[in-house]
C-alpha cells in the first residue's frame, strides 16, 4: 500500500515540484501516472524510494513512514521496492547475470538459491538465453526486460517504473506493457509513469494526471 | 549468520576480482608496499641480531686489574686477600699470564703469531665482579683500583656495551620514525588507489544504494582491497628481508670464522612475520577506511 497525504516537495533552488499531493494505491493495484515533461512524475517515484524526501507531508510505503524514516532504515525499505529507472542504470561492465545478481548479493543470498532465482527472473523477462552476453550487446528492448529482471528478482511487492517505454518501439512497448501485468495479476503492486497518450487510452487501470506539480485527476 | 557471512565472502572474492583486474597497478602497488616496508623491517632484523649478539657476548659489567709486570707471588697473594674483604666486591677470579696466553692461543686463531713470541707480553689479571652495577660505583671502585700499588691498567669492561646498547636505542628510534614515515606512505598509497577505484565503480555504488545497498555493504569490498594489499605488501617485504639475510649470512658465516666467532643472522621470528603481516594489513584498512570515509559519502543516488 501506497499513501501520499498533503505532500510538497520543493528543491533547495526553490523549484516546487509537487504542490499537496494527496492519494491512495491500494495493495495489488496497478496504477499509471502520467504528465507533461517536468510535471513531477519522476519525483513523485523518487519519495516512494526514498531517494528524495518530501519537503512537507506523509508517504506511507508498505506501513513504513518514509518521511521520518532514518537513514540507515532506507536500505531495508528499497529492498521490498522493484524500480525500473529512467535511465536504466545497467552495469555494463558485468554480464546480464551478474546485474540481475546484484541485489539478491545485498541481501544476503547465498549462491544456489540465487542463481535459481536470477535464472527464473530472466526466464521471466525471455532473456535465459543472454544470461553471459554483456549489456552493450542487448537492444534497447533487451535492456529494459534486463532492468525489469533486475527489478523483481527479489520479488518485490511494489513495482515501481519510471516511463520504462520511453524511446521504444510500438512492439517493444507491448511486450514490456504485457510483462507489468503479469506481475500486477499475481498480486504485485505496480506503479507506472508515462507521458504516453496511447499507452494509457489502452489501458484499463486508473491514472494519476500531474500537472505543474499538482494532481489534477 | 549466514547472511553476514554472505556478505563478507561476496565482499572478499570482488576485491580479489578487482585485484586481479588491473594486475600491473595491483603489483607495482603491492611492490612498493613491499620495498617500502621492507626497509625498517630489515633494521629492525639487524638491530635485533646486534642485540642478541652483544647479550651473548657479555652480561653484568665486569671490571678487570691488570697488574705490573714485576708483581710477584706474594703480592698477588696480598691482593687477592684484600679484594676477599672488599665490601663492594661480589666475585673475582685469578688469571695467570700463563693461562691467559694459553686462553689466547685456543680462541683467537692466532696460535702461529703466539707460539712464535719469544716471552709471554701478558700481564697476570683479576676479573672482578662488583656487588653493584651501577655506572658510578663501579667508576669509583676503578679509580681505587688504579691507585693500589700492583695495579697497572684497570679496565671497566661493560663500557664497550653501554656504548652499543645506546647505538641500539638510537637505532630503535630510528627504526620507530622510519615505520611512522612508511607506514604513512602505505596509507597515502592505499587511499589513492582506493579514491581511484571509488571513482571508475561510481555507477556500481550508485545503483547498489538505489536497490537496497547499506553503507556497510558498499564499503567493505574497498576495506577488504586495502587489507589485502597491504596484507601482500608486507609478505613482500617479509620476502625481500628473508633474501637479504640469506645473502648476507652465507657471507658472514666466511668473515665471522676468520675471526673465530660464531655469528650468524637469524631471520624473523615467526611472531614477528605475523605481526608485519597484521601491521601491514591493518595499515591497508586503515587507508581504505579513510578514503572511503571521505569519497563514498559523495555518491548519492
Amino acid at each position: 500500500m501506497i499513501s501520499f497525504s498533503n505532500v510538497y516537495k520543493r528543491y533547495p533552488n526553490g523549484f516546487e515540484a509537487l504542490k499537496n499531493i494527496v492519494f491512495t494505491i491500494k495493495q495489488g493495484e496497478m496504477v499509471f501516472i502520467t504528465g507533461h515533461s517536468g510535471a513531477g512524475k519522476s519525483t513523485l517515484l523518487k519519495l516512494i524510494g526514498a531517494i528524495e524526501r518530501p519537503t512537507t507531508g506523509g508517504i506511507i510505503v508498505n506501513n513504513h513512514n518514509v518521511s521520518k524514516l532514518k537513514n540507515r532504515a532506507i536500505p531495508f525499505l528499497r529492498r521490498n521496492l522493484g524500480m525500473v529507472f529512467q535511465g536504466q542504470k545497467i552495469l555494463f561492465d558485468r554480464s546480464v547475470f551478474d546485474n540481475v545478481l546484484l541485489p539478491l548479493q545485498i541481501c544476503g543470498f547465498d549462491h544456489w538459491s540465487a542463481t535459481g532465482r536470477v535464472r527464473a527472473a530472466l526466464d521471466k523477462v525471455g532473456l535465459l538465453g543472454k544470461e553471459k552476453a554483456l549489456p552493450i550487446t542487448l537492444s534497447g528492448g533487451e535492456r529494459q526486460r534486463l532492468c525489469i529482471a533486475r527489478a523483481v528478482v527479489n520479488r518485490p511487492s511494489i513495482l515501481i517504473a519510471d516511463e520504462p517505454t520511453a524511446y521504444l518501439d510500438p512492439d517493444y512497448t507491448k511486450d514490456i506493457m504485457n510483462m507489468f501485468k503479469s506481475f500486477h495479476q499475481v498480486g504485485v503492486t505496480v506503479l507506472i509513469t508515462t507521458p504516453d497518450a496511447e499507452l494509457l487510452e489502452s489501458s484499463q487501470h486508473r491514472t494519476l494526471a500531474l500537472s505543474h506539480g499538482e494532481l489534477v485527476t | 549468520m549466514n547472511t553476514w557471512l554472505s556478505h563478507h565472502w561476496h565482499a572478499f572474492f570482488l576485491a580479489l576480482r578487482r585485484l586481479a583486474g588491473t594486475p600491473l597497478a595491483s603489483l607495482l602497488n603491492i611492490t612498493v608496499i613491499g620495498v617500502a616496508f621492507s626497509l625498517p623491517t630489515g633494521v629492525y632484523m639487524l638491530l635485533g641480531n646486534v642485540h642478541n649478539f652483544s647479550g651473548q657476548l657479555s652480561g653484568a659489567p665486569q671490571l678487570s686489574i691488570f697488574l705490573k709486570p714485576d708483581t710477584d707471588k706474594a703480592a698477588i697473594e696480598k691482593l687477592e686477600s684484600h679484594l676477599r674483604q672488599h665490601p663492594q666486591i661480589a666475585n673475582f677470579r685469578f688469571i695467570s699470564k700463563d693461562k691467559a696466553l694459553k686462553q689466547l692461543k685456543q680462541k683467537s686463531g692466532l696460535a702461529d703469531a703466539v707460539n712464535s713470541l719469544t716471552r709471554n707480553p701478558l700481564p697476570d689479571a683479576f676479573i672482578i665482579d662488583a656487588k653493584s652495577v651501577s655506572p658510578e660505583t663501579l667508576k669509583q671502585l676503578r679509580s681505587e683500583m688504579l691507585k693500589w700499588p700492583d695495579s697497572e691498567h684497570v679496565q671497566l669492561d661493560s663500557a664497550w656495551i653501554e656504548r652499543l646498547n645506546a647505538l641500539l636505542k638510537l637505532g630503535q628510534l630510528a627504526v620507530l620514525i622510519l615505520t611512522a614515515l612508511l607506514s604513512f606512505a602505505l596509507i597515502v598509497v592505499t587511499f589513492n588507489t582506493i579514491r581511484l577505484q571509488i571513482l571508475t565503480k561510481r555507477d556500481e555504488i550508485e545503483v547498489s544504494k538505489l536497490i537496497g545497498a547499506t553503507s556497510n555493504f558498499i564499503r567493505r569490498p574497498f576495506l577488504y582491497f586495502g587489507a589485502i594489499q597491504g596484507v601482500a605488501g608486507g609478505a613482500i617485504a617479509w620476502l625481500i628481508v628473508a633474501i637479504v639475510i640469506n645473502l648476507i649470512n652465507s657471507e658472514l658465516t666466511n668473515l665471522a670464522q676468520l675471526y673465530a666467532v660464531d655469528f650468524h643472522l637469524y631471520h624473523i621470528s615467526f611472531e614477528d612475520s605475523i605481526s608485519l603481516l597484521l601491521f601491514s594489513s591493518w595499515l591497508g584498512w586503515a587507508g581504505s577506511w579513510l578514503s572511503v570515509a571521505n569519497h563514498l559519502w559523495q555518491i548519492e543516488p
